[in-house]
């Protein structure tokens, strides 16, 4: 099947697209002439449409792309003269023998990445002197800092998630993209589901869940405030009708639907008109003590006026009608996700908030039905163990875990093989669980305590790997 | 019940995960008829389980209770009985975020073993997806076929029983993802090349619990003209909630400078909620490899 099925591995115009380099991503859309800024080179991404996702561009004059050419074969030094040690190198910032000023030079004549290494190797006092593995480290450094090249791919939760992470982690509350991962998992997020999601990640955290539910089932976004924060997910790049399983529900009225008292049926349509009217009236008003200029009034004839005044009534009732057809959409969206809520059978909670997480929690279990997964992620330790605390006075769930997990990147080289240097720091914690049918007769005292006793001998001689 | 969508009772035929406490789940295979034993007591199946909601508590013959739970590959992965060593549910979850796997995904895996992540796969990739799952221990291969019918997830899974180092997959050009957990990884690496589709952007994985196997994959990766090669390694640290006390120590009463004598308080220690490590924690499941193929 040649390149006819290619199409959707294809970029088009109007996309929405992750660029990369090195480890450096940020999701932008391609939009004809518009000058994209990344990693303080800018550029347009005109020349990428019809191309490949997951091609890598080379940055020439003028910010113009053009694909790269297959792989540069052979470092530039394959010189293979190397030292053994460094008790010889003085590190005294002399040994570069060109300036800021003559790099820039070789930059403006058009020199590629590549040709600017070279350079710099021929210009190194030291660099002979270097160990094979300083040489190694020495080209990657400089290819870091001088190939001016763009991957760019197509977006994903893995791809999104680490970008967040490593430009705005203040926007997703710190959410590590393993910790991400984690809560899809544990939350059993799968197509069909209905899952109700409580978010203030940008959106991120929406649009993982979308992805793994790949437009089958449907999400509800209980959201706080005045709408839905979903800029993420716009950079998703979803198709059209993934949206239609995503649904929207004010928290404002989350007591009202539990009680019961929730109204979500068409309302007087005379007494919204009258209040429509009243808004119309005072903005017309401005306009007309602006064409009230006495002089040219009277140039008007009669008849222009009253066909003003046709013009003008007719316009008011556009607005009036439009005004009525946009409020009928949101009630339908509102009575729609209410009608998904009432039934308190949603498969699955996600919450991941900067909100403390204890109420969130305790309000939209009630939604969920037995025996189905929830996970609660929080920045802070303390707030989750709170959740815990009040879940166990509670009862109605099983196998709360309180967790967060360690993650380290490896560097694997030959002979070269350790953990990187820098590692992060914390990813922030989860609170897992499953609900059960809730106890109608709760006892005094629970027949087992989940705490583990204090003194355990059994512990000691566990083998398996993994405590669940 | 299928453990790739959920349903509300319970019926005959399902497998179904009793709950008994914290760290206690076991599997049931239900049936009209039979009897589960545990050690709070007998489950009789026809009476206690067929026609119950998931989610119910159910009361055993020596009076003690446990939950009835619906199968999922997370609950699946701690009851399943082990003919191998398998994967935790924290790798798996790293595992199928970072091969970006979804609904439709074509994977190919290659050991099977007991099945653990075979299961979290097909969770993720249902309805439209297929995995291809290679293990060379034929009773292991058949075993995990019986499982895949019995969780009503055979239409989504086509289990081999070959040596993927020597045979590869079984497919060509249509994979989008690609797992390794052998022992030598690196002689499949050309073999998970040729399964996965011909565009740019699959994934591949490769799990090696020693740091001398992932020396030799990663080699034969960057051999192939694999790009975007990480090596990671994700653990899972548990927060155990206790409330603690924590006595006071007495100084004697307080004597301030003018004489008076304050009496030392009257509490003898503090109550905390916090939480506790646990005694051991797993420090090291095995190295994760991932990689993006490029365009051949």
């Amino acid at each position: 099947m040649a390149d006819n099925g290619d199409e959707e591995y294809r970029i088009q115009q109007g996309d929405y697209v992750v660029l990369k380099r090195g480890d450096i991503f940020k999701a932008v859309q391609i939009v004809p002439k518009k000058k994209i800024i990344f990693e303080k080179q800018w550029f347009f991404l005109d020349n990428a449409v019809g191309n490949l996702y997951s091609t890598t561009f080379e940055i020439s004059s003028g910010g113009i792309l053009q694909p790269q050419k297959l792989k540069e074969t052979g470092n530039p030094s394959d010189l293979k003269e190397a030292g053994t040690d460094n008790r010889n190198i003085v590190d005294d910032g002399k040994s570069q023998k060109l300036t800021r000023d003559d790099i820039e030079t070789l930059k403006e004549q058009g020199l590629k990445g590549q040709e600017i290494i070279q350079q710099l190797i021929e210009n190194s006092s030291t660099f002979r002197d270097k160990t094979e593995y300083a040489q190694d480290k020495y080209i990657k450094k400089k290819k870091k800092k001088y190939e001016n090249t763009v991957t760019i791919l197509k977006p994903s939760c893995r791809i999104l998630a680490m970008m967040y992470h490593g430009r705005e982690p203040g926007k997703i509350c710190h959410l590590r993209y393993d910790t991400l991962a984690q809560m899809l998992t544990l939350a059993n997020i799968h197509a069909h589901s209905k899952v109700l999601v409580f978010e203030t990640c940008a959106g991120l955290v929406l649009g993982s869940i979308m992805e793994r539910m790949g437009g089958y089932g449907s999400v509800i976004q209980m959201y706080p405030g005045g709408g839905p924060v979903r800029a993420g997910v716009e950079s998703f790049g979803f198709p059209a009708h993934f949206h239609d399983t995503l649904h929207e529900f004010p928290i404002c009225h989350v007591n009202a639907l539990l009680a019961g008292e929730l109204d979500t049926t068409a309302k007087d349509p005379t007494a919204e008109e009258k209040l429509n009217l009243a808004a119309d009236e005072e903005q017309i008003q401005p306009e007309a003590e602006q064409q009230g200029s006495p002089e040219e009034q009277n140039m008007e004839t009669n008849a222009a006026q009253d066909q003003e005044k046709i013009e003008k009534e007719k316009r008011r009732e556009a607005k009036a009608q439009e005004r009525k057809v946009k409020l009928e959409e949101k009630r339908k969206k509102l009575a729609a996700a209410a009608a998904l809520l009432e039934g308190r059978n949603a498969d699955g909670l996600v919450i991941a908030s900067r909100f403390h997480p204890c109420p969130v929690l305790m309000t939209l279990l009630k939604f969920l039905a037995p025996s189905r997964p929830f996970v609660v992620y929080s920045q802070y330790k303390e707030t989750l163990i709170e959740c815990y605390t009040k879940l166990k006075e509670q009862g109605g769930t099983v196998n709360l875990r309180l967790s967060d997990t360690w993650l380290r990147h490896y560097q694997v080289l030959p002979n070269r093989t350790h953990p990187v240097l820098l590692m992060s720091g914390g990813g922030g914690y989860l609170l897992s669980g499953t609900t059960v049918a809730m106890d109608q007769s709760k006892p005094a005292a629970s027949q087992r305590s989940e705490e583990p006793a204090p003194k355990r001998q059994k512990d000691y001689h566990r083998p398996d790997r993994e405590h669940c | 019940m299928s453990f790739v969508e959920y349903s509300d009772c319970i019926q005959d035929g399902d497998v179904a995960i009793v709950y008994l406490s914290h760290n206690s789940v076991m599997p049931v295979k239900v049936q009209q008829g039979a009897q589960t034993q545990t050690r709070y007591g007998v489950i009789r199946h026809s009476t206690d389980l067929i026609g119950q909601p998931y989610g119910s508590k159910v009361t055993c013959s020596k009076g003690g209770w446990v939950y009835v739970l619906h199968p999922t590959p997370e609950l699946w992965t701690v009851a399943l009985p082990h003919r191998t060593q398998i994967l935790y549910t924290t790798d798996i979850a790293t595992i199928t975020m970072m091969l970006e796997l979804k609904p439709g995904s074509i994977v190919c895996e290659s050991g099977t073993g007991s099945g653990s992540l075979s299961h979290a796969i097909l969770r993720t990739i249902a309805p439209t997806g297929h995995l291809h799952t290679v293990e060379f221990h034929q009773q292991r291969a058949e075993k995990v076929q019986e499982e895949f019918a019995e969780h009503r997830v055979d239409h989504l899974v086509t289990v081999r029983n070959q040596d993927v180092c020597k045979d590869g997959f079984g497919v060509t050009g249509v994979a989008d993802a690609i797992f390794l957990d052998i022992p030598s990884p690196w002689e499949a690496v050309g073999h998970a090349k040729a399964a996965m589709k011909r565009q740019a952007g699959g994934r591949l994985c490769s799990f090696s619990p020693c740091i001398e196997q992932v020396q030799r994959t990663c080699q034969a990766l960057v051999d192939q003209g694999f790009e975007e090669i990480n090596t990671l390694e994700v653990l899972l640290r548990i927060h155990d909630v206790r409330t603690v006390s924590l006595p006071l120590p007495d100084f004697g009463p307080d004597c301030r400078s003018d004489g008076v004598e304050e009496t030392s308080p009257n509490y003898a220690a503090v109550s905390l909620k916090t939480t506790t490590p646990p005694r051991e924690i797993p420090g090291h499941t095995g190295y994760l490899t991932f990689a993006t193929k490029p365009r051949t």
